[in-house]
C-alpha cells in the first residue's frame, strides 16, 4: 500500500496546492514543501521497518528468483485486457525513489522565491510531474507503467511552456513532441510484445514478470525492442535524440530544470534498465555494441557541443547528455560492474546537475542573464554561491570523491570488460569533461565580464544577495549527498544488488502452477 | 602503531573542511594550517621510527580501515599500504610540506584568500598522502586526481586575472591527458589480473598463466603516459613553465617538491610491470634523457626566475626518469628526495626575493642582491649548488651520481653522455641565475623583509639540502638492486668526471657572467635563444595541432547539426502544409464542385471497378 | 392509380432528375438563399428515392427515413435562414463568391 499512498499523497498534495493558492500565493510553496516531506520520511520509515521478502510474493505473482521486491499492491484495473494496477518496488526502485522526493524538495527550495505568478498551478504541476516520476519508479504493469509515463508529460509541458523563458512555447512543444511520438512507439511495442504473449499463451497480460518470458518471433522482436529502445533513449536523451534536452533545460523554469535534469533523464535510464535487458534479453545482446556505439557518441558529441555554448544553462543542459551516455554505456555493457556504475550515475547525475542548474537559475534570477559574457569574478560578491558551483563543476568533471566519479568509474571499468575499443573512446570524455566543467569555473565565477554588461547589470552584479538559507539548505543537502555517494556509495551497492542481478540473469521459469492460473482468471 | 596511519590523511583533510567551513581569520588559519601538518608529520615520524626498529615481516603491511566500493572481484577499498617507499614519501611530504606551510604563513600575509588558501593546501597534503598510501589502483586514482586539483585551484588561487585560470585550465587539462591514459592502463590491469589490488596485481604478474608481454608493454606505456602527464615531462611537460602563476610556495611543494615526483612514484611502485616489458622500461629512460636535455636548455635563457626554476625542475624529474629506465630504481627516489629538499629551498628562495622585490621575477630587473639578503643568498647558493651537484658538499651530488652510475651500468651509452651533458647545462643555468641576480650593481631595492618564519623553513632546508645526501634510504626490500649499485668497473674515471663536471659549469657561467653573455635580452635575439625560451615552441605546435582545431570544431558546430535534421522535418510539414492551404480557397461552390467531383469518381469507380 | 404499378426505375430516374437538378442549383447559383433552395431540392430527391424503394419493396423503413429527413430538413432551414440573415446583416450581401474570408 505503501507505494500507492505515495503517488496519491503527491496527486492530492498538488491539488491541494493549487487550491491553496486561491488563498494566498506563499501557501503552496509550504503546502508542497511539506507534502514532500511527508512523503520522504513516510518512504524512509517503512522502508525501515518493512520485511523484504514479501509474505504475499505468491498473491503479488512476483517468481521468486527475480530480486527482493517490496511493498506489492495487486488490482485489477481493465479486467477485459488483463491490465492490472501493480505496484512493487525493489532496491532500484527505492534509491530512485528517495532521489525522487530529495529532488522535489530541491526544485520546491529553487522555486521558492522564484515563483511569483500562479504559485498555486505551478505548484500543482511540479507535484503531479513527481507524481509521474514516483509512478514509473514503481508500476510493474506495462501499460499502467506508460499510463504514468504520459502523467509525467503534461504538467511538464505546462512547467515549461508557462513559467519558462523567452523561448518557452518553442521548447515546450519540442520536448512535447519528442517525448510524444517516442511514447507511441513504446505503446506500439507493448502491445505488440502482449499480443505475441497472447499468441503464445492465450493470456492477454501487461504483467512485467509474465511478459519476460515471452519468446518473440525472429526478425521481429528487435523491432518490438526499438520501440521501448527509442522512447528510453530520446527520455535519456541519447545521440541523435538529444536536441529537445538543451532548448528544454534553458528555457524552463528552474525548477522545472532541476526535475528534468534529476528525475525525467533517470526515467529514460530507469527503462532501460528496467525493460530492455529483463524483455529482450537476446535482442539487447545483439543490439548492445550499436548502443553501446551511440552511449560513446554521446558522451563525446555532447562534451564537444558543451563547451561551446555561450549560455549557462544550455552548457549543463549538454553536461547531462554527455553523463548520460555513460549510463547508455554502461547498462547495455551488461554486467554487474557497470550496471552498478550506471545506478551510481544516476543518482550522482541527479544531484549535480539539479544542483548547477539551481546555480544557474538563482543566478538568472539575480543578474538577468544566462550568458557567460555577462558574468564573471562572481567569487568575490557571492562567496557561497561561487563555492557551491566550483564545487559541482568538479563533482560534474568526474573528480574522485565525488558521486560521478564512482559512476563513471565503474560504468569504465565494466564496460572494458566487454569492449574496450569504446570503452577507450568513452574515457577520451575524462578529458573533454574538465575542458567545459573548468570553463564554468573561470567564466562565470573567476575573471571579470568579458562583454560590457547591459545597463544596470554591473550594479546588480555587485548587489547581487548570496544564496539565501533555503538554497544553502538544499545546495547543503546536495553536498552531503553527492559526498556520501562518492566515499560511501557501498550502501547503494548493496540494495540494488539484488535488483541487478535478477535483471541481468535470464527470467526465472514460473513453477507455481498458482501464479500461471491468476493469470488466467484474470485474463478472462 | 601503524593503524594510526590515516592521521597523516585525515588531520589535514580535517584542516581542509575546518578552514573551508569556517574561514577563519589569518592567525588561526595559519594556526589550523600548520598544526593540522605538523601533528600529521609528527606521528608519521614516530611511526616511520616504530617501522625501522620493527619492520613487519614481509617488509610492508597492509591497514585496511573500509570498504569503498565492493563488487565481486573489484574491491577498492580504503586502506594503507606502507612499506619504506611509502614512508620516505610521507616524510618528505609532510616534513617538505609543513614547513613550506610555515612559510606561507609569512609570504600569504594579509592576503584576502589566506583561509582559502591553507584550505587547498591542507587539502593537497591530504591528497597526495592518499595517492602514495594507496593500495589500489582506484584510490591511487583517487590521490592522483586529487592533487590534481589541488594544483589547478591553487595555480589559479588570484583568480581576478584570466591569466592565472588559463594556466590552471592547461595544468589540470593537460595532466588530464595523462591520467586518462594511465585509467585506461588500470581497466587492462584489472581485465587481465581480476584485482584493482596494487600488490595482488604485482604478485600476479610474475605468474606464467598471466604472463602476457605485450600486455604487459601497453599497460606500461599507459602508465608511462599517466606519468608523464603529472611529472611534466615530454610531450606533456607544457603545463609546468605556466603553472607558475600561482603563489611561489604553492610552486615548491606542489610543482617542484611533492606532486611533480608523483610519476616517478608511480614508476617506481609498478616497477615490476616495467621490468617484464624492457620496451616501455626503455621508453621511459628515453623519456627522461630527452626531457632533460630539453627542459636544460630552455632554463638556460629565461628570464623570469620561476621560469628557470621551473624548467629546472623538468630537468631534474627528467633524470629521475632516466634513472627508473635505467633500473637504478632507489636512485631515482633518492634523487627525488634530495631535489624535493634543494628544490623547495630554491623556490621558497626565490619567493623571499620576489616577496622582498613587490612582486617582481623579471632577473633582469635584479641584480646585486648578495649584500641586501644575505640569508637568501646564502639559501640560493646551496640550493643552486646541490641543483648543479657541487661535489661532496651538496646533497645533489650523491644522488645525481648514483643515476648517472647507473646509466653507465646499463650499458646504453647515450643515456650516460646525455645525463653528462645534463649535468653540465645544469650547472651552467643554476649559477648563471645566481650571478645575474645575487652578483653586479643592484637594480631594484627590496622593501620587505623576510619574516621570521619565512627565515627558519630557508635554514632547515638549506640544511637538508647540505646534508640530504647523507640519508641511507632503505628501499631494498622494496625496489630490487639497482644497475647504479653493480660494479662494472671503470667508476674511478666516472666519478672524477663528475666531481669536475659542475666546477667547469660553474666556471664556465662565471665566464659568461664576466663576458656579459647571459642571454636575457627579449628583442633581438637569436632565433635558437627564441626557441629555446618558448620551450621548443610545443605550446605553439600545441596550439596549432590539438587546441585551434579543437576551438574551431566547437565553435563552427555551436548550434548542434543534429538539430537542423529535426528542424528540417518541421520545415517539411510547413512547406506540406502550405501546399494544402492553397485549396481552401473559401469559395463554397468550388468546394461543392469539388466534393460532387470526388463522390462521383469514387462512386464510378465502385461500379465500374 | 396505385403507387405500386409505377415502375421504379421510373421513380428512381424521376429522383435522380431532382437530385441532378438540385445539385446543379447548389452548383451554379450565386445566391445563399437559392443555395439552401437546391439543397432542399436534393433532399427531396432522397425522400422521394427513399419512399419510392420502401414502397417496392413493402417495408416502412422508407417512410421512416422520409420522416427522419423531413425533420432533418426542417432543422436544417431553420439554422440554415438564421444563419443567411445573420450573413445578410453582417455582410450586405448573399452572393457566395463574395462571401470568401474563410481561407487558408
Amino acid at each position: 500500500m505503501m507505494l500507492l499512498d505515495l503517488i496519491v499523497l503527491l496527486f492530492g498534495g498538488g491539488i491541494l496546492a493549487w487550491i491553496s493558492g486561491r488563498m494566498d500565493a506563499r501557501f503552496p510553496r509550504w503546502v508542497s514543501l511539506i507534502v514532500l516531506l511527508v512523503g520522504l520520511l513516510y518512504l524512509i520509515t517503512h522502508w525501515v521497518g518493512a520485511d523484504p521478502d514479501l509474505a504475499d510474493r505468491a498473491l503479488s505473482g512476483i517468481p521468486s528468483g527475480s530480486g527482493v521486491w517490496q511493498f506489492a499492491l495487486v488490482a485489477d484495473w481493465m479486467p477485459l485486457f488483463g491490465v492490472k494496477f501493480f505496484l512493487a518496488a525493489d532496491g532500484l526502485s527505492l534509491a530512485l525513489l528517495v532521489l525522487t522526493f530529495g529532488l522535489g524538495i530541491v526544485a520546491v527550495f529553487s522555486a521558492w522565491s522564484e515563483i511569483t505568478d500562479r504559485s498555486g498551478f505551478f505548484y500543482f504541476n511540479l507535484l503531479w510531474t513527481l507524481a509521474g516520476v514516483a509512478g514509473i519508479f514503481s508500476a510493474l504493469d506495462l501499460l499502467l507503467f506508460f499510463f504514468f509515463w504520459e502523467v509525467m508529460l503534461i504538467p511538464m509541458y505546462f512547467l515549461i511552456s508557462l513559467w519558462g523563458h523567452e523561448k518557452r512555447e518553442y521548447a515546450a512543444l519540442k520536448f512535447f513532441i519528442f517525448t510524444q511520438v517516442s511514447g507511441l512507439l513504446m505503446l506500439l511495442s507493448i502491445i505488440a510484445l502482449a499480443f505475441f504473449h497472447y499468441q503464445q499463451t492465450g493470456v492477454i497480460t501487461f504483467d512485467y514478470f509474465s511478459l519476460r518470458n515471452t519468446p518473440l518471433p525472429e526478425g521481429v522482436g528487435i523491432w518490438v525492442m526499438l520501440g521501448f529502445f527509442v522512447a528510453f533513449t530520446v527520455k535519456l536523451p541519447s545521440v541523435p535524440f538529444h536536441t529537445w534536452l538543451p532548448d528544454a533545460h534553458t528555457q524552463a523554469p528552474t525548477a522545472g530544470s532541476v526535475l528534468l535534469a534529476g528525475l525525467l533523464l533517470k526515467t529514460g535510464a530507469y527503462g532501460l534498465m528496467r525493460f530492455i535487458l529483463p524483455l529482450f534479453p537476446s535482442q539487447a545482446a545483439q543490439f548492445a555494441p550499436i548502443a553501446m556505439l551511440l552511449g560513446v557518441i554521446s558522451i563525446l558529441y555532447a562534451a564537444k557541443l558543451a563547451f561551446a555554448q555561450l549560455d549557462f544553462k544550455r552548457l549543463i543542459a549538454y553536461t547531462s547528455i554527455s553523463h548520460m551516455g555513460f549510463i547508455l554505456l554502461g547498462i547495455f555493457s551488461a554486467n554487474a560492474l557497470a550496471m552498478q556504475g550506471a545506478v551510481i550515475q544516476m543518482l550522482a547525475h541527479g544531484i549535480s546537475s539539479s544542483a548547477l542548474f539551481a546555480i544557474a537559475g538563482s543566478l538568472q534570477h539575480r543578474l538577468h542573464t544566462r550568458q557567460f559574457s555577462r558574468m564573471g569574478g562572481l567569487a568575490k560578491t557571492m562567496p557561497n554561491t561561487a563555492a557551491m558551483g566550483v564545487f559541482f563543476s568538479i563533482a560534474a568533471l568526474g573528480m574522485p570523491g565525488f558521486g560521478n566519479f564512482v559512476g563513471e568509474a565503474l560504468v569504465l571499468f565494466g564496460s572494458f570488460q566487454v569492449n574496450p575499443l569504446l570503452t577507450m573512446l568513452a574515457t577520451v570524455g575524462m578529458i573533454l569533461s574538465p575542458i567545459y566543467a573548468l570553463k564554468i569555473i573561470q567564466k562565470v565565477f573567476h575573471a571579470n565580464a568579458e562583454a560590457e554588461p547591459i545597463g544596470d547589470a554591473l550594479g546588480e552584479q555587485a548587489r547581487a544577495e548570496d544564496f539565501r538559507f533555503h538554497e544553502r539548505l538544499s545546495m547543503g543537502l546536495m553536498v552531503v549527498a553527492i559526498l556520501w555517494l562518492g566515499v560511501h556509495p557501498q550502501p547503494v551497492i548493496r540494495l540494488v544488488e539484488p535488483s541487478i542481478s535478477a535483471l541481468l540473469v535470464p527470467a526465472p521459469v514460473q513453477v507455481s502452477g498458482l501464479a500461471q492460473q491468476d493469470e488466467w482468471s484474470i485474463g478472462r | 602503531m601503524l593503524n594510526a596511519i590515516a592521521c597523516v590523511t585525515l588531520l589535514p583533510l580535517f584542516g581542509f573542511f575546518v578552514l573551508t567551513l569556517l574561514r577563519p581569520p589569518e592567525r588561526v588559519a595559519a594556526w589550523i594550517g600548520c598544526g593540522t601538518v605538523a601533528a600529521a608529520a609528527a606521528i608519521l615520524f614516530t611511526i616511520t621510527i616504530g617501522f625501522l626498529q620493527n619492520p613487519p615481516a614481509e617488509g610492508h603491511a597492509v591497514v585496511h580501515y573500509g570498504t569503498w566500493v565492493g563488487i565481486g572481484s573489484f574491491q577498492p577499498g580504503f586502506s594503507a599500504w606502507v612499506d619504506m617507499l611509502t614512508l620516505t614519501m610521507l616524510c618528505i611530504i609532510t616534513g617538505v610540506g609543513f614547513l613550506i606551510h610555515v612559510y606561507s604563513a609569512g609570504y600569504m600575509v594579509r592576503d584576502e584568500g589566506f583561509a582559502r588558501y591553507f584550505s587547498y593546501l591542507n587539502l593537497f597534503i591530504a591528497a597526495m598522502t592518499v595517492l602514495v598510501m594507496a593500495d589500489n589502483l582506484l584510490l591511487l586514482f583517487m590521490g592522483w586526481e586529487g592533487v590534481g586539483l589541488c594544483s589547478y585551484l591553487l595555480i589559479g588561487f588570484w583568480y581576478r586575472d584570466p591569466a592565472n585560470g588559463a594556466a590552471a585550465r592547461k595544468a589540470f587539462i593537460v595532466t588530464r591527458v595523462g591520467d586518462t591514459a594511465m585509467i585506461i592502463g588500470f581497466f587492462m590491469l584489472y581485465l587481465q589480473f581480476s584485482t584493482i589490488d596494487i600488490a595482488e596485481i604485482l604478485r600476479r604478474s610474475h605468474e606464467a598463466i598471466y604472463f602476457n608481454q605485450s600486455l604487459y608493454t601497453v599497460v606500461a606505456l599507459l602508465l608511462l603516459g599517466g606519468a608523464v602527464g603529472k611529472s611534466a615531462q615530454l610531450p606533456l611537460q607544457t603545463w609546468l613553465p605556466d603553472a607558475m602563476a600561482g603563489p611561489t610556495p604553492v610552486s615548491a611543494l606542489i610543482h617542484a617538491a611533492t606532486m611533480v615526483t608523483a610519476g616517478v612514484y608511480l614508476i617506481a611502485r609498478t616497477h615490476p610491470l616495467f621490468m617484464q616489458a624492457p620496451l616501455a622500461q626503455h621508453a621511459v629512460g628515453w623519456v627522461g634523457l630527452l626531457t632533460l636535455l630539453i627542459a636544460g636548455a630552455s632554463a638556460l635563457v629565461q628570464v623570469d626566475i620561476k621560469r628557470i626554476l621551473a624548467y629546472s625542475t623538468i630537468s631534474q624529474i627528467g633524470y629521475m626518469f632516466l634513472g627508473l629506465g635505467v633500473g637504478a630504481w632507489s636512485a631515482s627516489i633518492f634523487h627525488l628526495m634530495t631535489h624535493a629538499f634543494f628544490k623547495a629551498l630554491l623556490f621558497l628562495s626565490a619567493g623571499t626575493v620576489i616577496f622582498c622585490l613587490h612582486h617582481k621575477q623579471d632577473i633582469t630587473e635584479m641584480g646585486g642582491l648578495r649584500k641586501l639578503m644575505p640569508l637568501t643568498f646564502a639559501s640560493f647558493v646551496i640550493g643552486c649548488g646541490s641543483l648543479a651537484s657541487l661535489p661532496l658538499i651538496t646533497s645533489g651530488f650523491y644522488s645525481k651520481d648514483e643515476i648517472l652510475i647507473g646509466a653507465w651500468n646499463s650499458g646504453e651509452m647515450a643515456f650516460f653522455w646525455g645525463g653528462v651533458v645534463g649535468a653540465l647545462i645544469t650547472a651552467v643555468y643554476s649559477f648563471r641565475l645566481v650571478f645575474v641576480v645575487f652578483f653586479g650593481a643592484p637594480k631594484t631595492h627590496p622593501d620587505h623583509a623576510p619574516t621570521l618564519n619565512m627565515q627558519v623553513p630557508l635554514v632547515l632546508l638549506g640544511i637538508l639540502s647540505v646534508m640530504g645526501g647523507a640519508i641511507h634510504l632503505r628501499l631494498d626490500g622494496v625496489l630490487p638492486i639497482g644497475s647504479h649499485e653493480v660494479s662494472t668497473g671503470g667508476h674511478g674515471m666516472i666519478s672524477a668526471l663528475l666531481i669536475v663536471l659542475p666546477l667547469v659549469g660553474v666556471a664556465l657561467a662565471w665566464w659568461l657572467y664576466r663576458r656579459g653573455i647571459t642571454w636575457t635580452k627579449t628583442t633581438g635575439a637569436p632565433a635558437a635563444m627564441l626557441f629555446f625560451r618558448r620551450g621548443w615552441a610545443f605550446d605553439a605546435l600545441y596550439d596549432a595541432v590539438l587546441v585551434h582545431p579543437w576551438v574551431w570544431l566547437a565553435t563552427v558546430n555551436r548550434s548542434d547539426v543534429v538539430d537542423s535534421g529535426y528542424t528540417a522535418v518541421a520545415r517539411l510539414t510547413q512547406w506540406l502544409y502550405q501546399q494544402a492551404s492553397i485549396t481552401q480557397t473559401g469559395s463554397v461552390r468550388w468546394y461543392a464542385g469539388v466534393m460532387i467531383f470526388g463522390f462521383t469518381l469514387i462512386l464510378s469507380a465502385a461500379v465500374f471497378l | 392509380m396505385n403507387a405500386a404499378n409505377i415502375p421504379l426505375d421510373h421513380l428512381m430516374l424521376l429522383s435522380c432528375m431532382i437530385f441532378v437538378i438540385g445539385l446543379a442549383g447548389v452548383m451554379m447559383r450565386r445566391n445563399v438563399l437559392y443555395i439552401l433552395m437546391s439543397l432542399e431540392i436534393v433532399l427531396n430527391a432522397v425522400c422521394l428515392a427513399f419512399v419510392s424503394a420502401g414502397a417496392h419493396w413493402g417495408k416502412a423503413d422508407g417512410q421512416i427515413m422520409f420522416m427522419l429527413i423531413l425533420s432533418l430538413a426542417a432543422a436544417e432551414v431553420s439554422v440554415g435562414l438564421g444563419l443567411i440573415l445573420q450573413i445578410h446583416r453582417k455582410h450586405g450581401t448573399l452572393d457566395v463568391d463574395r462571401l470568401k474570408e474563410l481561407q487558408g
